[in-house]
């Protein structure tokens, strides 16, 4: 694959964590790196090890194939491959995955002298799904606490999981992460409606070619005071966002970790405390 | 200065701390129960310490003595023993002993007899001691569908106390047409776990015949289910009341996937269809035609007068298995086992204090 003429400059020697110059090269547009190396190795055996599983299953329909856990009875103690051993391998194979995709972007940002906010924001994502199959798990004393690999299963277990509490609407912490993910998608568009407005803002009329001026953030930031009085600004936006999302994984995180562990009634009775505040009670 | 946003500030601090420190949260180590195949997530999990307090305090009261089957029968030797007549002079002697331990430790005999004329009705507590043993019997005889071998004695119930402390009753709302009337909603409901869930939803499904008959069979609406989602919501009722009467969660009788499907749930939901008939009948057979006897005060009637009923909580009190499934029956198969006498007088005739024999 060609390389257009301003890329050779940013592809720079070194940044590496780990390896040094050995792995400090592209194949085509990708670096690789020794974490390239991790993660494809972690990727196609987990893959395989998927495959694998559905091979023994009872069915090669997509939508049905699942690599379930062990049974609780194994605690967290390794189980025989066909009985949940193969859901343990490839957990450890899509962390090991997971984990080299974030030290490869580390590694990319060292290069290009950049802050490490990319791999910051994705390790959120890490971090929910290591609640999910490790933390979660070891609290409750059994790897069978961990979600099912598959289309199906995995949301017949997200359903069973909730109900288990009974109504997981009422887990405080999941109405804060539902929030935050809805307020993401919410400043999402309007950030990039926003921008879109400013950057092509169309023709002026119907029956000309004749464009408006492309506007600068001084435009965007008077929309915003007209709307609702304050804008965050051009960088703020970005802020924002990211603060949004984070607190999406973030609390989805908490919100699983602490059913079971350190909650094991219905959610809705929670909410006792506030029957319960000295005001009324 | 303008305060607004400070005052918000700290109300909402206050109300974060009060949740986080109001709250009592469990800490592992964690039990839990595997109910359906591993990772479809069907696990009932409890607080270890929890766990172990529920099992310390559900342990099931010995028998005072062996009992002696032989010998001259109850009937021959006292009085006014319609229920019990069968029972030899022995078996009768010790299941009065069991049965002020299980239900008046404190008041002994005097809360059932006039203990100068032990044979008297004139204390109502007789009258109705008397129809609930022909409850426990019906329910041992009838409801092995739903107590199976263990059966039930009363204290299942009682637990020492005389009106046992787990039941429930018509709880006050607004009438409709009247100021704050709200359909039974939007409170947090005494007897639906705490929800905002209709809160007398109970009376429709264990005191009426009400079946729960709102799961849609078709992936979309054909217009075949036509049940409201206030119907709806009132099963749920129900099902809170299961699962915090039982210590339980949904998948413990249920695969979320499908509700509806019986051949995806666990046996346990079996067991629960018959439970909730076996309650019905236990309020509209016993507990109703027992609402004349009783006094009217809040300690024997809910705050609109009816009698207080039985719901699952009445002998599940928090677990599975009433007393983690330890039966008593071996000590109560004569007494409680079989049915006796299954005569039902006509309780509106009944003037305490003056009534010598009920039904007469």
């Amino acid at each position: 694959m060609a390389l257009l003429s301003f890329e050779r400059k940013y592809r720079v020697r070194g940044g590496t964590l780990l390896g040094g110059d050995l792995f400090d090269f592209w194949i085509g547009p990708f670096y690789v790196g020794f974490f390239g190396i991790t993660g494809l190795f972690f990727t196609v055996l987990g893959t395989a090890l998927v495959i694998y599983g559905a091979a023994i299953g009872p069915t090669w329909n997509i939508w049905r194939i699942s690599i379930a856990p062990p049974d609780l009875s194994y605690g967290l103690a390794l189980a025989p491959l066909a009985e949940g051993g193969l859901w343990q391998i490839i957990t450890i194979c899509a962390i090991g995955s997971f984990g080299s995709w974030a030290l490869r972007e580390v590694e990319i940002c060292r290069k290009l002298g950049m802050g490490l906010h990319v791999p910051f924001a994705f390790s959120f994502a890490v971090f929910a799904y290591v609640t999910l199959v490790v933390i979660r798990p070891v609290l409750l004393g059994a790897w069978g606490h961990g979600f099912p690999y598959g289309i199906f299963s995995h949301l017949d277990w997200v359903s069973n999981v909730g109900y288990q509490y009974l109504h997981f609407h009422y887990n405080p912490a999941h109405m804060l992460a539902v929030t935050f993910f809805f307020t993401t998608t919410m400043a999402l568009s309007l950030h990039g409606g926003l921008i879109l407005s400013a950057a092509n803002p169309g023709r002026k009329s119907g029956w000309t070619n004749d464009l408006h001026e492309v506007k600068t953030p001084e435009y965007e930031d008077t929309f915003f005071r007209d709307t609702i009085g304050y804008s965050v600004g051009t960088l703020g936006i970005h802020r924002v966002g990211l603060l949004l999302a984070l607190n999406a994984g973030f609390w989805s995180a908490v919100c699983i970790v602490i059913s079971g562990p350190f909650w094991n009634e219905g959610w809705p009775q929670w909410w006792a405390w506030w029957l319960n505040l000295p005001i009324w009670s | 200065m303008n305060f607004a946003l400070p005052m918000a500030a700290g109300a909402a601090a206050l109300l974060g701390i009060a949740s986080f420190v109001g709250v009592d949260w469990d800490a592992p180590p964690v039990e839990t129960e595997q109910v359906g195949y591993r990772g479809t997530g069907m696990y009932v999990t409890k607080d270890a310490a929890e766990a172990q307090a529920g099992r310390d305090a559900n342990v099931v009261p010995e028998s005072p003595w062996e009992p002696d089957p032989e010998g001259d029968r109850a009937r021959d030797v006292y009085e006014n023993v319609p229920v019990l007549g069968h029972l030899s002079d022995d078996q009768f002697t010790q299941f009065m002993a069991s049965i002020t331990e299980w239900v008046s430790p404190e008041a002994g005999c005097e809360y059932c007899h006039n203990v100068e004329n032990m044979a008297s009705d004139e204390v109502y507590t007789k009258v109705v001691a008397r129809r609930m043993i022909q409850m426990n019997q019906a329910i041992n005889v009838n409801w092995t569908a739903h107590v199976g071998e263990t059966g039930v004695t009363c204290y299942t119930c009682h637990r020492g106390n005389p009106v046992p402390k787990e039941v429930w009753y018509r709880d006050i709302e607004p009438q409709p047409a009247s100021r704050g009337y709200r359909d039974g909603q939007n409170v947090a409901g005494i007897f639906t776990g705490n929800t905002s869930l209709p809160q007398n939803a109970l009376e429709d499904y264990l005191l009426g015949n009400k079946e729960i008959r709102v799961h849609a069979d078709t992936a979309l609406p054909m217009g075949t289910q036509t049940a409201t989602t206030k119907e709806t919501e009132s099963t749920w009722a129900l099902m809170m009341h299961m699962s915090e009467s039982l210590g339980a969660n949904c998948v413990s009788c249920h695969n979320s996937r499908a509700f509806n499907d019986w051949d995806q749930s666990p046996p346990q939901r079996v067991t629960a269809w018959h439970g909730i008939r076996m309650a019905r009948q236990l309020n509209t057979d016993y507990m109703v035609g027992l609402t004349p006897i009783f006094p009217d005060d809040e300690m024997h009637l809910g705050p609109q007068g009816d009698v207080l009923k039985v719901g699952c909580n009445s002998c599940h009190q928090g677990v599975q298995k009433p007393l983690y499934g330890v039966s008593m029956m071996g000590d109560y198969a004569a007494s409680l086992g079989e049915l006796s006498d299954t005569e039902v007088p006509d309780y509106s005739t009944y003037v305490p204090g003056v009534t010598q024999v009920m039904g007469e």
